[in-house]
């Protein structure tokens, strides 16, 4: 499964350079330095970065303070203080609308939910607060904006920073195999019915660490999901400098002819084996990575659909009202003569996510 | 109480060859003669008079409450047991060192009084009258657990025990708590919904609106928070600006209760259940009085096990901590010198008492080990009521098909 990952990640990643901080003096870019990181590891990272370069930022959240349940902010408090990295008390709808007048008043709040299952209370506020906010004060509030910000760290240095502040939340998401009713489930689809939003999920390491940095700095709120299953199990190379991967922007990981499947998170790991297995068979297939789900990249998705004519949509959340079924309608709609088969969904049940122990392990490893 | 089994021993016990004591030592019976115990501590209450500190048990009582407070201790390290050897799978949440609650709880109330609790709930399960193999096939996943292998260690239920489980979100049976209160009132049942939290929980807003509903509306609800100071890794005093849980409800009257002794939460629930079913405000002018039935208890009770089996329990607390609650206040021995005390029985009896409950525990667990996992069909079951619901299938319909029975 390690090399299995090792073998996707490995795809070239353009460093954003559209958003975040532009700086009029230039500091010495640091070498490609990488780093065999995990993937919480790799978010642990992209939280240092983001602290570091701007101080009106801070991490909360349930039990963060001692690095969190998942240890993605280990050595924060320690590093930048209690006042900048705490825990909250156990209130998620009052941590995210904390989240939310924060970032109203020109910060970077990244708020953590300990578990997406556990976002719920906070939907109302996602989703009428945040969502809304800049749009219903016709601009004039927003959860999300730009700060223009003078420094003077020397004499003859003028320092501009065009900085975007935002509020992220940042959620593990996903199946893990034993986590039951309340610790695996999938709910980008709710979230991806909201504009207003962005809704960013990674596949591994080096795209987690590009695609939070973005998010952070995305004048725009961003629900951000991490796959838990991949914590420890990914490992990859993992650059240790600050870069950014743009949102809004598909990756092809894998090129074919045949079939385009498109999916997010940890299921691309199950569907780059599926490509593998297919190409025994003599099947080419074109493999896409969303990154981000809401607003989405479409072009990229078309474009690669009218050259194979075949779609596959695979996520785990249950296939009614699941992602897939936008993407399907959209592909449907901008491709319907070129399509050689109907738009296939590879999906989770219509069933709650069960309480499952062992019976599972022959289909998934964990 | 259906889980303790007392039978009079005879004259073959073993008499103690030399006692400095004079007293005649009783045989361990089923006398039901009441004693007079005083709780260690008071109670400290929050608009509304405490109960007396002098609780009215017997010796068959505090036998009682010592085999099933040792059969709930052995049941959850057993279950500690069976999750590091991997039969336990997913989230487990042990109680031990928080017995007490659940015992002295029991005492005071009827089973049609309706408990209702979060994902701490195994031995709120036994007390209840839940089986030992239920409980363990339950959290093994097998077909012959409570909630029939589909629920796990968050869910356990008990209908004809009114037991409503077993809630893995936080703070989610609370407003649940209320609505049972409110069905219980309509009615006429004369009887009472015990709804517990923990001190995490209680920062929820659902909490707050759970209380106002109740006393708004006149509810025979006991709010109950197991205090046992730490929300999973958080300490109350971090999260909480008042950790005085009992005060919280403001207009709502509290009890704060010593929770590791049975004997205390045994009156401060009879307290909370009578203070609940009154009929008709204290104080003489009624139409400005604003009696509310409702009551908060908070218990003050400590877990020795982290937050699960996943929480090692040492990151945020040190184990000086942990051994010096288990040394001063642990439940079982509170109760046990109680009992030798009142020369109810010997040291050597009880511990004979607690190998019997480590026999039966380590029974009920190879019953448990035996039975069968959930048929996959069952997947699909119980989404909706039998025969409404929708057809599922699987990625390729031909290969995974299944109606809803």
């Amino acid at each position: 499964m390690a090399s299995l990952l090792g073998r996707f990640c490995r795809k070239l990643v353009v460093p954003g350079s559209a958003h975040g901080s532009r700086m009029v003096s230039t500091t010495a870019c640091d070498s490609e330095a990488v780093k065999s990181l995990n993937l919480y590891s790799a978010i642990n990272q992209a939280l240092h970065i983001a602290l570091e370069t701007d101080p009106r930022s801070y991490v909360f959240g349930e039990d963060v303070g001692f690095g969190g349940v998942f240890r993605c902010t280990t050595g924060l408090a320690e590093r930048f203080g209690k006042n900048r990295v705490f825990n909250t008390p156990l209130c998620e709808q009052g941590i995210v609308g904390f989240g939310i007048g924060l970032a109203a008043m020109g910060n970077r709040a990244v708020v953590e939910i300990q578990f997406a299952d556990y976002i719920y209370p906070a939907f109302d506020q996602i989703v009428n607060e945040a969502a809304k906010f800049r749009y219903r004060s016709g601009n004039q509030f927003n959860c999300g904006g730009i700060n223009l910000v003078f420094n003077l760290p020397s004499k003859s240095l003028l320092l501009i920073r065009l900085l975007f502040i935002g509020l992220t939340i940042r959620a593990p998401y996903g199946a893990v195999g034993h986590g039951g009713h309340y610790h695996s489930q999938s709910p980008e689809a709710f979230f991806c019915h909201v504009p207003g939003i962005k809704v960013v999920i990674p596949r591994s390491p080096r795209e987690a660490k590009g695609l939070l940095l973005s998010s952070i700095r995305d004048p725009n709120p961003v629900v951000f999901f991490e796959p838990k299953w991949l914590y420890r199990q990914a490992v990859e190379e993992v650059p240790e400098h600050d870069y950014m991967i743009p949102l809004s922007q598909a990756e092809v990981i894998r090129e074919g002819n045949d079939i385009t499947l498109v999916g997010w998170g940890a299921q691309l790991t199950v569907m780059e084996q599926a490509c593998l297995d297919a190409e025994k068979e003599g099947i080419s297939c074109e493999l896409i990575d969303l990154k981000t789900l809401l607003p989405w990249d479409k072009e990229t998705v078309e474009a690669s659909v009218k050259k194979t004519g075949r779609l596959l949509i695979s996520h785990e959340a249950p296939v009614t009202g699941g992602f897939g079924a936008e993407i399907s309608a959209t592909i449907l709609e901008r491709c319907f003569l070129k399509l050689e088969a109907p738009v296939s969904r590879v999906c989770g049940l219509d069933t709650p996510f069960p309480l499952i122990l062992d019976a599972i392990k022959s289909t998934v490893n964990y | 109480m259906a889980l303790s089994r007392l039978s009079s021993r005879s004259t073959t016990l073993l008499q103690p060859l030399a006692t400095t004591s004079l007293l005649r030592r009783r045989h361990i019976s089923t006398d039901t003669t009441p004693i007079t115990v005083e709780t260690s501590l008071p109670f400290t209450s929050h608009l509304i008079s405490p109960p007396s500190r002098a609780v009215e048990t017997s010796s068959q009582e505090l036998l009682s409450f010592f085999r099933d407070m040792a059969l709930m201790r052995r049941m959850e390290i057993a279950a500690d047991s069976l999750y590091k050897a991997k039969l336990i799978r997913g989230f487990c949440h042990l109680y031990d060192g928080q017995e007490a609650v659940a015992i002295g709880m029991e005492a005071a109330i009827t089973k049609r009084d309706a408990i209702i609790t979060s994902y701490r709930d195994h031995c709120t399960f036994l007390g209840r009258g839940g089986g030992l193999f239920e409980a363990f096939s339950e959290l093994m996943g097998r077909t012959t657990g409570c909630s029939k292998g589909k629920g796990g260690s968050m869910h356990f239920y008990k209908k004809d025990a009114s037991f409503y489980g077993g809630h893995g979100i936080v703070g989610a049976q609370a407003p649940l708590g209320c609505g049972l209160a409110f069905a219980q009132k309509y009615s006429k049942e004369e009887a009472v919904t015990f709804t517990l939290y923990g001190d995490g929980a209680a920062n929820q807003g659902q909490l707050f609106e759970a209380l106002n509903i109740a006393a708004l509306w006149d509810l025979p609800a006991v709010l109950v928070c197991e205090n046992n100071h730490y929300g999973m890794g958080t300490a109350e005093w971090r999260s909480a600006k008042s950790p005085a849980y009992f005060k919280r409800g403001d207009y709502v009257p509290g009890l704060k209760v010593d929770g590791m002794d049975a004997l205390a939460v045994k009156q401060a629930c009879k307290f909370a259940k009578e203070h609940a079913l009154k009929n008709g405000p204290i104080g003489s002018n009624h139409h400005a009085f604003a009696f509310v039935f409702e009551q908060i208890l908070e218990m003050d009770t400590y877990r020795y096990h982290g937050h699960s089996m996943s929480d090692p329990g040492s990151t945020y607390r040190t184990r000086d901590e942990i051994s010096g609650v288990r040394q001063v206040r642990d439940p079982i021995d509170r109760v046990r010198k109680l009992i030798i005390a009142h020369d109810i029985a010997t040291e050597k009896e009880l511990k004979d008492m607690e190998k019997e409950v480590r026999k039966e525990v380590d029974a009920a667990v190879a019953q448990a080990k035996e039975s069968p996992i959930p048929e996959p069909s069952e997947l699909f079951s119980n989404i909706y009521v039998k025969g409404f619901g929708a057809e599922s299938f699987g990625a390729d319909r031909k290969e995974l098909r299944a109606t809803l029975p």
